[in-house]
């Protein structure tokens, strides 16, 4: 199993890639994690997380047109592999399972 | 907007960013914080903003951004270095002529270079022999008279050495010495002149000197104790054992006994001595007359010698620091003069400060900087050579860069191609500078007889390593302005069109190297010829009296009427007088001197002498008469003084002064003399000095020495007779004599040693600014060949053009003539010169003798070679085009 298990962090770097497709990037992303959950996560964080994620071949990146904004560098703009694609909806099938495996009762105790 | 402007974020961080980060990484990471730096910039202000992006690099400081170490790339560049060093040997071997000016150049220079690394190293290795020589250390003094600037001195008082043996802490062991003993050692019939150095019993717990025999703890705790070195128990015993004999040395009575035999010092320790003598005889003799104290007073400082080994773990500060309660108390009792104790290491004693009065031999720090400054000038020019002649033909190998880089190579490896490049040409150099060092060092070494009896200057394995180190950073300095320029070079740019590539925007900084060349080759050349004309005025200088054809002659104890008896039987001798000293060389006697006024007293400088000495000499007199002979015995009445001493106590003219009464001499030693004679003031100091208050006294027990006027035709033999008649005398001592003129050029020496030292380095630069200049107009001359040629095709005449070539050259030549004729002007009017009194004027031969010959050297290099290129058959050129 190691290698292939979905950290947190890196699962809501994955899901991001996601929203953001086709021009998800360093920047977007860690903005994007910040307006969806509140998390303020470094810039530093989140290349470590790409770093890993583009590793095990769950995202692939290519680099895009350089703009002035970034004072002259170009980005890279990553997009989910298939692969990653999978890794994610098993991710989110293997929750379902948990949720639909827990009893009704539980809900209505709180 | 206007804030997005200023506001850039740090570059620092951006290069360790780029330092650290793998270049497959960095864009985007550059990227990504430049616009997280740009919003936060807009929301938090540029403070917050900076410190986030500073942050944020730091952050980004992890594993996986990190470069790889460069191995390979270190690997390539070892086998890169066998590349670099073929293409190297085949640049230089195809450049011959280049090769050979920054060989030669680099070569002269590099081995005055090599004389003034073993000097230095010569003088460092002093004394490192003795064991624990890093906490070996001498009480040097430091003198201040009044609001006076103070003096430093080696010598210090034996006071001191015995308050510090009982009251500072620290101290392995010291020992007290005195300087001075010598007489005449009475071995039966045989009579051999000693001296010694007097030094306390634990002697040889601070110094590691080898006794040979005796018992190092008590060898010098019994007063008349004598130590010998093996030379001279040898000499004295030959071949007996000296162990325990007994001698008469001198007037005293009682004998003195040998209680060891110590090894003969090593060449490398400044301390010299022929025996040792046991401090405590000094001290008995002084303690006899119980009255007189002044022996182990704190100001008695001028003989005395105090050394000491530190406990380990004591610094120089500590001990210092204790030494300082010492001072203040010693002090006190004095309200004029203040002396201070303080420390020397035993390591810098050879090198270091200049003291007055060393013990043994000492070069000063002074001598030394100014030989490493004036070498350090001379490999600098060799340097502007290669320098300047790599970038002249940058244009050529600029292709070679270009294809370098092409093919892969990095600004790195481009950088230690040409550095190495250079290296090689610095070793070759060395090893022709090594050849003429041996050539050179001689010569040095007989400049001054006390350079001489210093230094050997042998070479031993790490001399030679200094050497090959300090070739090889020779060549990287050398090398590395070309090296640093060409790797910068654009692969591109150089092979689309060399031409068009900012070569030329080194012409500037080639310029600047060529004046600097020439003004300090001219500042060399003025140098000497104004050191040399000062030489020839100090010695044809009118010094007031006639020194021609007297021969001084010391007596060295010997009865002088004896001697003065047996030379006047000599023929050519005719005239025969007795002084106490030599005037005119350097040193002089001073006593003090008072006219009626009690308060108001000023030094006289004197000399003791007879009755015939200032007919001899000729001194004029202006008023009075000579001294009359009288005996031994009579005491001392009257003096002949100088002008100036009338001058300075307004005496009145000459004759008035004649009867006047002077006093001579201070406390209880003062005497009342009759002013006999007034001579005419002459030069009694050496030319620098002004003339003060001078008099003759008549003391015939303090003469020492014989002056004999000589009227010969045939020297030599007069001279073997009257060594004839000084060996009939005296069997001991040899003939010590000397004419009167060859002292005084000998006092001028320092004149003609600076312009031998100085005329050289000239010399050494100005041959090696000329070989830069040819080197660069030999490659003007082929670069401006097809311009040369049009312009001869279109009617320019050969003189023309050879004026266009030489133009350029010959303006830098007039800059740097401006820059150095002012400077060494300045130099010798206000700095070297600006305390002597009689001085040579700087004129305009030696400002300008030198300007003329850098002209006339530098019109024949570069005319020569623009003459060739004039005279060039414009057909043959621009035929192959």
């Amino acid at each position: 199993m190691k290698g292939t298990h979905l950290g947190e962090f890196q699962e809501l770097v994955l899901l991001s890639i996601g929203v953001l497709y086709p021009e998800a990037y360093g920047v977007g992303i860690k903005e994007e994690i910040y307006a969806k959950t509140g998390r303020k996560v470094t810039l530093s964080t989140v290349h470590a997380a790409l770093n890993r994620l583009e590793k095990k071949g769950l995202i692939k990146s290519e680099l895009g047109e350089a703009t002035k904004i970034r004072g002259g560098k170009r980005k890279r703009y990553l997009t989910i592999t298939s692969y990653g694609i999978k890794m994610l909806s098993e991710s989110r099938a293997q929750r379902e399972q948990f949720w639909n495996a827990i009893p009704e009762i539980v809900f209505d105790v709180n | 907007m206007i804030e997005k402007q200023t506001s850039k974020p740090p570059k620092w961080a951006s290069k360790l960013l780029e330092w650290y980060c793998r270049p497959e990484l960095l864009e985007d990471l550059q990227g990504d914080l430049h616009e997280y730096f740009d919003r936060n910039l807009a929301s938090k202000g540029p403070g917050r903003a900076k410190l986030n992006f500073v942050l944020d690099v730091f952050k980004f400081i992890r594993p996986y951004t990190i470069r790889k170490l460069e191995i390979l790339n270190n690997l390539t560049t070892i086998v890169m270095f066998k590349n670099y060093f073929k293409t190297s040997l085949r640049s230089i071997a195809r450049n011959k002529l280049f090769s050979a000016i920054n060989i030669i150049g680099l070569a002269i220079s590099m081995s005055v270079c090599l004389l003034a690394i073993s000097f230095i190293a010569e003088l460092d290795s002093y004394d490192r022999f003795q064991k624990d020589s890093d906490r070996i250390y001498r009480v040097k003094n430091t003198y201040q008279f009044l609001q006076e600037d103070p003096s430093g001195f080696a010598s210090t008082s034996i006071l001191a050495g015995k308050l510090i043996q009982e009251q500072v802490p620290g101290i392995e062991a010291s020992v007290i010495m005195r300087r001075g003993f010598s007489g005449d050692a009475r071995l039966g019939e045989k009579v051999v002149p000693v001296s010694a150095i007097q030094a306390s019993d634990d002697f040889f717990k601070v110094f590691s000197f080898e006794l040979l025999r005796g018992n190092p703890e008590t060898a010098l705790s019994e007063p008349h104790s004598i130590i010998l070195t093996d030379e001279t128990a040898e000499k004295m015993f030959q071949g007996q054992d000296p162990m325990g004999q007994t001698f008469q040395i001198g007037t005293d009575e009682t004998p003195y006994q040998v209680t060891g035999i110590v090894k003969k010092p090593p060449h490398h320790s400044h301390l010299q001595f022929q025996s040792l003598v046991s401090l405590i005889t000094y001290e008995e003799q002084r303690k006899e007359t119980p009255d007189e104290t002044y022996w182990i007073s704190w100001s008695n400082m001028w003989s005395n010698y105090v050394y000491l080994k530190l406990e380990e773990g004591n610094s120089q500060e500590d001990i210092e620091a204790r030494l300082m309660p010492i001072n203040d108390k010693q002090n006190e009792q004095s309200d004029r003069v203040k002396i201070n104790i303080s420390l020397q290491p035993l390591l810098s004693i050879v090198g270091g400060e200049d003291l007055s009065n060393q013990i043994g031999m000492s070069m000063g720090s002074e001598a030394t900087w100014i030989i490493v400054a004036l070498t350090f000038i001379v490999i600098l020019s060799a340097g502007f050579n290669y320098t300047n002649l790599s970038i002249a033909r940058s244009l050529r190998r600029a292709k070679e860069v270009g294809i370098r880089k092409v093919v892969g190579a990095t600004r790195g490896q481009v950088f230690t191609q040409f550095i190495i490049e250079a290296t090689i040409i610095s070793l070759i150099a060395l090893v022709f500078a090594y050849l003429l060092f041996f050539i050179i060092k001689p010569e040095f070494l007989n400049l001054e007889p006390e350079i001489q009896q210093m230094l050997l200057l042998e070479n031993s394995p790490k001399i030679l390593v200094f050497f090959l180190l300090f070739a090889a950073s020779v060549g990287f300095l050398a090398g590395f302005f070309p090296a640093a320029f060409l790797s910068k070079l654009r692969a591109v740019s150089v092979l689309k069109d060399a031409s068009s590539t900012k070569l030329f925007s080194k012409v500037n900084m080639r310029k600047v190297l060529i004046v600097t060349q020439f003004t300090l080759s001219l500042i060399f050349i003025i140098s000497a010829s104004i050191e040399f004309k000062q030489y020839k005025y100090s010695l044809a200088f009118d010094l007031g009296f006639n020194t021609e054809n007297v021969l001084n002659v010391r007596l060295q104890g010997n009865d002088m009427d004896q001697m003065a008896n047996a030379f006047s039987t000599i023929p050519e001798v005719s005239q025969i007088s007795k002084s106490a000293m030599i005037t005119s060389v350097g040193s002089r006697y001073g006593e003090n001197i008072k006219y009626e006024d009690p308060t108001d007293s000023t030094t006289l400088y004197y000399n003791i002498i007879d009755e015939n000495y200032l007919p001899l000499m000729e001194n004029r007199f202006l008023a009075g008469t000579n001294f009359e002979s009288r005996p031994l015995q009579e005491e001392e009445e009257s003096i002949i003084v100088n002008e100036q001493v009338l001058k300075r106590f307004n005496i009145g003219t000459p004759l008035e002064a004649i009867d006047k009464y002077v006093q001579i001499g201070r406390g209880d030693g003062v005497r009342k003399l009759r002013i006999i004679g007034v001579v005419e003031d002459f030069q009694y100091a050496t030319i620098q000095d002004g003339i003060e208050s001078f008099g003759f006294r008549y003391q015939p027990d303090r003469l020492e020495i014989l002056n004999l006027k000589i009227t010969s035709t045939d020297l030599m033999a007069t001279m073997d007779k009257l060594e004839a008649a000084w060996d009939e005398l005296d069997q001991v001592h040899s003939f010590e004599a000397s004419f009167y003129d060859e002292r005084i050029q000998r006092a001028y020496a320092e004149h003609s040693i600076i312009f031998t030292i100085v005329g050289f380095l000239a010399f050494l630069t100005i041959s090696i600014a000329a070989l830069g200049l040819l080197g660069m107009g030999v490659y003007t001359a082929e670069t401006r060949l097809k311009e040369i040629s049009i312009r001869k095709v279109l009617g320019a005449s050969e003189g023309s053009l050879v004026s266009l070539l030489a133009r350029g050259f010959m303006w830098l030549l007039v800059i740097s003539a401006a820059i150095a004729v002012p400077a060494s002007y300045f130099l010798f009017d206000s700095v070297i010169l600006a305390t002597a009194v009689n001085k040579a004027s700087i004129g305009f031969i030696e400002l300008f003798a030198g300007v003329i010959i850098i002209f006339a050297i530098g019109f024949v290099t570069i005319g020569t070679q623009t003459w060739k290129a004039a005279k060039s058959n414009p057909a043959q050129t621009l035929r192959s085009e």
